[in-house]
């Protein structure tokens, strides 16, 4: 049933008429299922204001992280209300206005927040109609709404959003069912609206954390030990002041050191001189120039059965192989950043953090200060997808903030505080073997990985930022072992019998959420092994794919695919690999293919083009899900063939981006991306789905060129 | 130890009272309140901080202000007109939506400035050489590669 019938159906809906009651009075009430964070905040007012300028502002508890989601937020909600987009605007992540979303993660910010906008904006059209029936004198199905207004049909009467709330908002709950606008009439939801933040960026206007400036604002540093757990022990204040201009607090809490100064500069040498005049004790050894393989699977952990089922037979025919991922950095190109001013008993503080809400409580507990004192505000800033320094950089400059009242205290960690501090994706080794059948199908399977956990987000308690654990009495890290590393550790295929295993232990490195979690690690494996068992099986590594997948979305992509190479004519020493997966096998379908040249002599890689066909469901912004899987296909082909976290028996020793090298221009690869719309589905997040495929689709890629099997990564080691 | 420098930043003369080791990015930033070159790596190692010191690509982070008092100095900033208009690299990044978080846009931006002064109509190698200094980690870069392709056409 699409809005206008359901206001024929409804008739003049007068205030206070509960929509719900006349539902069910209807012939076929339907069944609607209310997004989550729309159950947690179901007034419409904590999603949706009407300014006095005719603009509409929508709240999201999500955070901007390059992803696009703010335009997307807007899309929805101008197509709900029937506005011009340059008539929304979306307020991000912020305690003092926003609804607590908690995280800004797993792909889940279109299902979660665009969908929750998209019911409060359809309950508020609902509400402003209702409204002007009233005001107006006019029927609401004699109603139009266009830009803010609300006209008769016929006749001159109209009224604004603003004049018929006069001032006031729309308190009313969103209750299901809620009449959404019917999609074949969608004028916005679906097409390629640009992001209007990209001029933003273009022109210089501020925009990011680093970019915030306030008068009278001070600048601080915070120097780390020299390892892992090293603690302080000699420091000398009196010296530093001496030798660096600009001092005005050095704050010392255990190992935790941080120093504020007038000028930034000053801080980046107050770092410098401390790093070298300082004494600190030796810290825990590293496992430096061990076998990593070897070294981590004797360590002790919990194990998990992820799953099983059918029977695991006894045979001589299993086809087994092992794959490794090193430690990867979120390395953005902005180290993380922070401001914070104690003032009047209040702490407010500006954060890139992805949960600024849980990072509250977190810094609550880490001052410790009642959270009903403490604001926090979401504010972009570099990409990274995942766990980055935002919190710790966070949680220190409100330490060091506290410790210098009255004054905006605005701390940038530096490459090598990131690069060193940050927590990466961890290092993970997984184990696979199948049996196949005489035609060449999988009857077994059986997969074990190893890993440290994906998650040490803060969480909403202290013990997980770095502050906490460089105090007098340090707080212990608590890592969870969350599901993270077993995502996608369950093929997507269909196979009778398998068992499937985690091991987790903890590492030498601290590791946290890095985009997409265990499933880059765990696609790459399985990917790469469907390739090893096609070619036993004699079979193209399309057919061989196709043959055991049931889902007609999955298949759908993959033909894609195959389409998209289909007129590609190889030179020598070229080979295209492809790869599935469906993202933590309940999200969005992605195939990819990359064609590769491995030099002979050399054995050198190069990546010359990728391809991807993805099914994200209902697409919201078209090129926003293109831009997400160019740059996820990109990201990935960067970890898989370079990248690794390195350390010495001290501490991490990749530094900055010579000793951590990234993909430069020289190596990037084409990209060509075919969305695979579906309207009628659930829309889903796209900002995940390419990277597990992408490294087993190069991989696959490299074999089919002449090179090796390459099953540990990185492919081509500096 | 501050001493007064003059600088000569988007076609204007500033004058600054900074210590003269300050790296020009700080001053920029801090005095001039311009968000432009951002800090990356304070190593020249990313391209965040990138300025064009004589229409030439550099990066800000290490050099000495009191070393480029001489010198015209353009940020980000400066290459919008007078009437609000981008230049028209800018306008290609905005055209091709060539960002996803951004942060290495001015990176990315001034060096094409620079080359495409230097070399109008760049074939593909030619603007991956460009950009060679530049780091862009949401994998951006074959929006980047548009951009500067359709800079090129449009002049």
């Amino acid at each position: 049933m699409n809005r206008r019938n359901f206001l024929k159906n409804t008739g003049c809906l007068a205030i206070g008429f509960s929509l719900q009651r006349s539902f069910i009075d209807l012939p076929s009430p339907m069944f609607q299922e209310l997004p989550q964070s729309i159950k947690r905040h179901p007034h419409i007012n904590a999603w949706l204001e009407v300014l006095a300028n005719g603009q509409v502002r929508i709240f999201t508890g999500k955070l901007e992280l390059g992803q696009g989601i703010g335009t997307a937020i807007a899309q929805v909600a101008a197509e709900e209300l029937d506005l011009g987009m340059n008539k929304v605007e979306v307020v991000l992540a912020d305690t003092l206005r926003t609804p607590n979303e908690g995280y800004t993660v797993g792909s889940g910010s279109i299902e979660q927040s665009a969908m929750a906008v998209r019911f409060a904006a359809a309950a508020a059209r609902q509400k402003l109609l209702e409204l002007a029936s009233q005001q107006l004198g006019v029927p609401a199905a004699q109603l139009n709404m266009q830009n803010g207004t609300i006209s008769a049909v016929t006749g001159n009467k109209s009224i604004t959003f603003h004049q018929l709330l006069n001032g006031k908002q729309i308190t009313d709950k969103v209750q299901a069912p809620v009449n959404l606008k019917p999609k074949e009439s969608y004028k916005l939801v679906g097409k390629a609206i640009p992001r209007s933040d990209i001029s933003r960026m273009a022109r210089g206007e501020q925009y990011y954390i680093q970019d915030m400036r306030f008068p009278g604002m001070v600048h601080a540093c915070v120097v780390r030990p020299p390892a892992y757990d090293a603690r302080l022990q000699e420091l000398d204040e009196k010296a530093l002041k001496k030798n660096i201009p600009g001092i005005l607090k050095t704050v010392v809490n255990g190992s935790f050191v941080g120093v504020i100064t007038q000028e930034e500069y000053q801080s980046v040498k107050a770092q410098r001189w401390l790093q070298q005049h300082s004494k600190w004790s030796a810290g825990s050894k590293l496992p430096a120039g061990s076998n990593m393989i070897k070294y981590l699977k004797t360590l002790p952990g919990q194990n998990d059965k992820v799953a099983e089922k059918g029977s695991i037979p006894d045979s001589n025919a299993w086809i087994k192989a092992q794959y490794y991922k090193p430690y990867h950095m979120h390395a953005s190109i902005g180290p993380s950043c922070a401001l914070a001013i104690y003032d009047n008993g209040r702490l407010h503080v500006w954060s890139h953090s992805q949960g600024i809400y849980p990072l509250r409580e977190s810094i609550s507990k880490l001052l410790p200060l009642p959270v009903d004192k403490i604001d926090v505000t979401g504010v972009p800033g570099s990409g990274c997808y995942g766990h980055n320094g935002a919190d710790d950089v966070a949680a220190d400059v409100a330490l060091l903030a506290m410790a210098y009242a009255g004054k905006h205290v605005r701390l940038q960690w530096t490459r090598s505080d990131e690069h060193a501090w940050e927590p990466y994706g961890s290092a993970m080794i997984m184990e696979a073997a199948a049996l196949l059948d005489d035609a060449g199908n999988i009857t077994a399977w059986l997969y074990e990985l190893w890993s440290d956990t994906h998650s040490i987000r803060p969480g909403g308690d202290a013990n997980n930022l770095l502050a906490a654990q460089h105090y007098a009495t340090p707080l212990k890290e608590s890592s969870r072992f969350s599901s993270g590393a077993n995502r996608n550790s369950e093929p997507y295929y269909a196979i009778p019998n398998q068992r499937i295993e985690a091991h987790f232990f903890k590492g030498p490195l601290r590791t946290s959420a890095l985009r997409s979690l265990g499933a880059y690690a765990n696609i790459f494996a399985i990917e790469s092994f469907m390739d090893e068992l096609a070619e036993k099986a004699g079979k193209d590594p399309f057919t061989f794919r196709l043959m055991h997948l049931q889902d007609e979305r999955a298949k759908a992509v993959i033909r894609k695919v195959q389409e998209m190479i289909s007129n590609i004519q190889l030179p020598a020493n070229t080979g295209i690999g492809i790869a599935f997966s469906r993202y933590k096998n309940s999200a969005s379908y992605c195939a990819v293919a990359a064609q590769v040249h491995v030099q002979p002599a050399t054995g050198a890689i190069e990546v010359q083009k990728m391809w991807s066909a993805i099914d994200a469901g209902e697409v919201i912004n078209l090129d926003g899900i293109i831009n997400q899987t160019e740059g996820g296909m990109i990201q990935s082909a960067s970890w898989t063939l370079i990248e690794q976290v390195k350390f010495d028996a001290q501490h991490v020793s990749s530094r900055d981006w010579v000793s951590y090298p990234i993909m430069r221009f020289n190596q990037v690869p084409e990209v060509e991306v075919a969305v695979l719309n579906q309207p009628e589905e659930k829309a889903m997040g796209a900002g995940e789905a390419a990277q597990g495929p992408a490294a087993a689709a190069i991989a696959n890629a490299v074999y089919k060129a002449g090179g090796r099997r390459i099953r540990h990564l990185p492919m081509v080691p500096s | 130890m501050n001493t007064t420098i003059q600088l000569q930043v988007n076609g204007k003369k500033h004058t600054v009272q900074v210590d003269p080791a300050t790296p020009l990015l700080y001053v920029l930033r801090n005095q001039l309140a311009l968000n432009g070159p951002k800090y990356g790596c304070g190593l020249q190692q990313c391209g965040a901080c990138m300025v064009l010191l004589n229409g030439k690509a550099e990066p800000s982070c290490m050099l000495p202000v009191a070393a480029v008092k001489d010198r015209k100095i353009v940020t980000l900033e400066g290459l919008i007109q007078n009437d609000n208009e981008m230049h028209p690299v800018q306008e290609a990044f905005v055209q091709e939506q060539a960002a996803q978080c951004g942060y290495c846009m001015n990176g990315m931006v001034i060096s094409a400035v620079a080359l495409l002064n230097e070399n109008p109509h760049p074939d593909d190698t030619a603007i991956r050489n460009g950009l060679q200094r530049a780091l862009c980690r949401c994998g951006t870069q074959s929006r980047i590669i548009k951009a500067v392709k359709r800079a090129a056409n449009s002049k």
